[in-house]
């Protein structure tokens, strides 16, 4: 296990460094740069601009510069966006943000999702199925934009003013609801077919007719027996798809003014920022690479009969 | 068996529901009914009592260090945050649709001398007020005065801004020219420029201010009530470097309103400035500004009372917006225009030029697609203005029209427009090389885009492909001239036209068109050096014409700006070069 773990993290680190080559020279690619205005500054106060930060090297040595920098722990200052304001006090201020809302989205989805899942499978055919099938299918169709769109007509001054639409001004928890719910109704629907779809397999196999045969309760059968193995299929969709939801959705953050690091990312790249667009782009995929290690590691929780270092093999 | 089923169906259905139950109960508190006092929906709902007012202006603002911000969204934080030695007032006339009703006063000087010397140059002996304190206390002197101008005018600040202090403020050229400006850019230097403490500012003490200007400038009080032109503290900065705009305790300002918080792409909190003199009469407690970038955001925001201002909606609801009289619009220095590259077939061509600006049915563009009371342009400055005599006739009525937007002439420009591009060389658009308009990633700019397409086609039966561009990839295009027609636009910085004209000098960065003309460029120098306002305005009127001529640019339609506020709010007032002022807004 712990040489596996070793295994992973240098294969991690090896994908970041190929990540950074990659954004660093695609970003510089790009037409543009930081200091592009509509009111432009003179070509003098330009060439200063980019002496100052560097702008005026070969782009190699910029690189090494700034990932001999990043290994000190020193991620730079932004350009542009919040000038000269270090890029990793600016990703401790977004990413918990981001982080709140797509655990929450998260948590709801999952628990909604398992739950109507189960209740689909056991139901199978009937009309509870049936109706489920069209919610989820819709859930999965609709475009995150349009769903936070009708939220907002629906309950944010359109028809009804119950719930804030602005996230970062408001300091009431229901100012959360309508940015977790559209982010989370995605996932949701498509956790529930594929608990459904999985449960239907469960629930087909030898040993739930044995625990009925035994005089179990339908509730102890389902959550105990079925319900387990029917997870892992869960697990594996569930599992990458934390690490996008956490570090923040552009639509959802931008739509709800959620101050997050998915919507800043963005930004840094309409700005050319090019310390933030680096450090948000490391920080994001070590993150989404930490967290796929430690899905893999709860498989083995789940399902003792995975072996973690043949998969890597 | 089945009472476990109905467990578990109850179960979901219960954590499906539990959020729309959230959603539907209130809290008891007084939740928004319609409008609130801003901010959080919880607040007392009554529009009586203390004023807190949310707007929204744009998104996250680059700076709001006043010497280093370009934008319209940052001048007017800064306007609330600082005041400078003169100031924007309401002038009482009222703000619903129309004309801006900001006039200009002594802000933070109490009076002023100006005497002119016999070299030209101009002596301004300004006196403080007594009562001026910065939001920590201190009182606010002529060294803060100085300090900050001469900050703006060194080139090691960086400020985009401070060459409009250039040929105005003395020595402010010398201090900013570049060792040697013929050469790469990227080799200059500034060693052999004269020294920023050369600027023709002083502070004779504490109170007493002389800035020397090389030359009699018309527009000069407006300009000292432009933020690059604001007192800053010293001691702040020297302290803090670059972070100080970021924190409250080191963000110290002048004017109304100090930052109480800056929650970043959030929102920026800011309250009544205790030291400030008519703290007294100020209006709102507190004003926040919402950074957003979303227009249906916005307007989801404006409706549900958590935002008491905004200034964008999304296009298609303009129409909606303006017929239940909830969008204003108002006047705004600016113009909506084309750039032709000068320096490329076919648009080398000024006949060329002229056909294709003559074919644009602006009526059409500004009833059918803008339709937010743009004016149908004709010439390059826009109305409003100043010429020679500010009471007289502005700028643009003193020029006189490029051509006739009388949707009834609109044939004979036709006509005319298909006779030039004839002569060169292109009868009924035959022959005409495939050309390429591009615009910036945007509905509306596309949907004018397609608009003059289709004029081209039908009336000079050309072919023109339509190209667009992420924003910043766009300036970069359109700086290095890679385009063979742009879209452009130029919003006023200050009331004169010269803020127009010299973007088309050679070299300069917003030279667009890619012009390089001598003629040109000695026009702009001569009115640089033009001591006489009159013999000023004429040169300036020679410069437009020089571009008239060669149809340096196709003028589409001049701006408007619009904004929604709530209505129960009453006291905002607007200058028409784009700045929307809160500091005395009341509850009706």
């Amino acid at each position: 296990m712990i040489k596996y773990i070793i295994k992973r993290v240098v294969m991690g680190l090896v994908a970041l460094f190929v990540v950074s080559i990659l954004t660093f020279f695609l970003m510089n690619l790009v037409p543009g740069g930081p200091f592009m205005s509509e009111k432009p500054p003179s070509p003098a106060v330009q060439a200063m601009m980019e002496e100052k930060y560097g702008l005026n090297k070969p782009l190699t040595e910029q690189y090494v510069t700034w990932l001999t920098d990043l290994l000190k722990g020193d991620f730079g200052v932004s350009y542009r966006m919040q000038k000269n304001r270090p890029v990793l006090t600016i990703i401790k201020e977004m990413f918990p943000t981001s982080a709140k809302v797509g655990a929450i989205a998260m948590g709801w989805a999952i628990v909604a999702g398992i739950a109507l899942g189960c209740v689909a499978a056991y139901k199978r055919g009937k009309l509870t199925d049936s109706i489920l099938r069209v919610v989820t299918t819709s859930g999965v169709a609709l475009p995150t934009f349009v769903t936070a769109s009708i939220l907002l007509v629906v309950f944010a001054g359109g028809v009804w003013n119950i719930l804030p639409s602005i996230v970062g001004t408001s300091s009431s928890w229901k100012a959360y609801i309508l940015p977790c719910f559209t982010l989370g109704l995605n996932p949701m629907c498509n956790i529930a077919r594929y608990t459904r779809s999985a449960m239907l397999d469960s629930l087909g196999q030898d040993y739930i007719r044995t625990a009925y045969a035994k005089g179990l309760a339908t509730p102890f059968i389902i959550f105990k027996h079925a319900l387990r193995n029917a997870l892992i299929p869960v697990v594996s969709y569930v599992g990458p798809l934390i690490a996008g939801i956490l570090s923040g959705g552009f639509v959802v953050e931008t739509v709800f003014n959620v101050p997050g690091l998915g919507r800043y990312f963005v930004q840094s790249i309409n700005n050319r920022d090019y310390p933030i667009i680096m450090g948000t782009t490391i920080f994001l995929s070590a993150f989404v690479i930490a967290m796929n290690l430690i899905v893999d590691i709860l498989y083995r929780v789940i399902d003792p009969r995975i072996d973690l270092s043949k998969g890597v093999e | 068996m089945k009472k476990a089923t109905k467990l578990l169906a109850l179960l979901a259905a219960l954590v499906v529901l539990v959020g729309a139950f959230a959603a539907c109960t209130n809290d008891g508190g007084g939740t928004s009914s319609g409008t609130t006092s801003g901010g959080d929906t919880s607040g007392g709902d009554t529009p009586s009592g203390e004023l807190h007012m949310s707007v929204n202006l744009a998104s996250e603002p680059e700076t709001i260090d006043p010497a280093l911000n370009s934008a319209v969204d940052g001048a007017v934080m800064a306007h609330h945050f600082f005041e400078g030695l003169f100031k924007w007032v309401d002038d009482g006339s009222g703000l619903a649709d129309g004309t801006g009703n900001a006039k200009l006063e002594l802000g933070q000087a109490a009076s002023y001398d100006k005497s002119i010397e016999s070299d030209g140059s101009v002596i301004y002996t300004f006196i403080l007020r007594d009562d001026i304190l910065w939001s920590d206390g201190e009182p606010v002197t002529a060294y803060d005065f100085e300090y900050a101008l001469k900050r703006l005018a060194n080139p090691a600040t960086a400020a985009y801004y401070a060459s409009i202090i250039e040929g105005v403020i003395k020595n402010a050229s010398a201090i900013r020219s570049p060792d040697n400006p013929d050469d790469d850019p990227e080799e200059w230097t500034f060693e052999n420029a004269a020294d920023p403490d050369s600027l023709g500012v002083t502070a004779l003490d504490e109170k007493t201010l002389e800035i020397i200007l090389e030359n009699e400038c018309a527009y000069f009080t407006e300009l000292l009530a432009f933020p690059p032109l604001f007192p800053m503290r010293q001691d702040t900065i020297e302290a803090n470097g670059d972070l100080w705009t970021y924190d409250p305790a080191t963000f110290i300002t002048n004017g109304p309103y100090k930052m109480e918080a800056w929650e970043h792409n959030s929102y920026i909190h800011t309250v009544k400035n205790e030291h400030y003199y008519d703290y007294e009469n100020l209006g709102p407690e507190s004003i926040r500004y919402v950074l957003m970038d979303d227009q249906n955001a916005m307007l989801a925001g404006f409706r549900s009372g958590e935002l008491d201002f905004i200034e964008d909606v999304p296009i298609d609801e303009i129409p909606a917006l303006l017929d239940a009289n909830e969008l204003h619009v108002l006047e705004y220095i600016g113009t909506y225009y084309l750039s032709f590259n000068v320096q490329a077939a076919p648009f080398d061509d000024a006949r060329v030029r002229e056909a294709f600006t003559l074919a644009i049915d602006r009526n059409h563009i500004v009833e059918n697609i803008t339709r937010t009371g743009q004016v149908p342009a004709d010439g390059f400055v826009p109305y409003g203005i100043a010429d020679a005599d500010p009471a007289g006739d502005d700028f643009r009525t003193v020029g006189g029209q490029w051509y006739s937007v009388d949707p009834a002439d609109y044939e004979a420009n036709c006509e005319r427009a298909r006779e030039l591009l004839a002569e060169a060389g292109y009868p009924d658009g035959e022959g005409f090389p495939a050309v390429e308009y591009m615009y910036n990633t945007s509905d509306a700019h596309r949907a004018v885009g397609e608009a003059m397409q289709a004029d081209w086609l039908r009336e000079l039966g050309v072919n023109v492909s339509l190209n667009n561009q992420d924003w910043n990839t766009f300036l970069q295009t359109r700086k290095n001239g890679d385009f063979q027609i742009a879209r452009d636009g130029w919003i006023s910085d200050f009331n004169d036209p010269i803020s127009f004209l010299d973007m088309y000098v050679s070299g300069s960065g917003n030279n667009n068109a890619q012009l390089r003309s001598q003629e040109f460029d000695g026009y702009i120098n001569a009115s640089r050096a033009a001591t006489d306002p009159a013999e000023r305005m004429e040169i300036l009127h020679d410069a437009e014409k020089f571009m008239q001529d060669g149809y340096i640019v196709g003028p589409i339609y001049y701006y408007t700006n619009k904004y929604m506020l709530n209505d129960n709010i009453d006291g905002l007032y607007y200058t028409p070069l784009g700045y929307f002022l809160f500091d005395y807004c009341h509850y009706k």
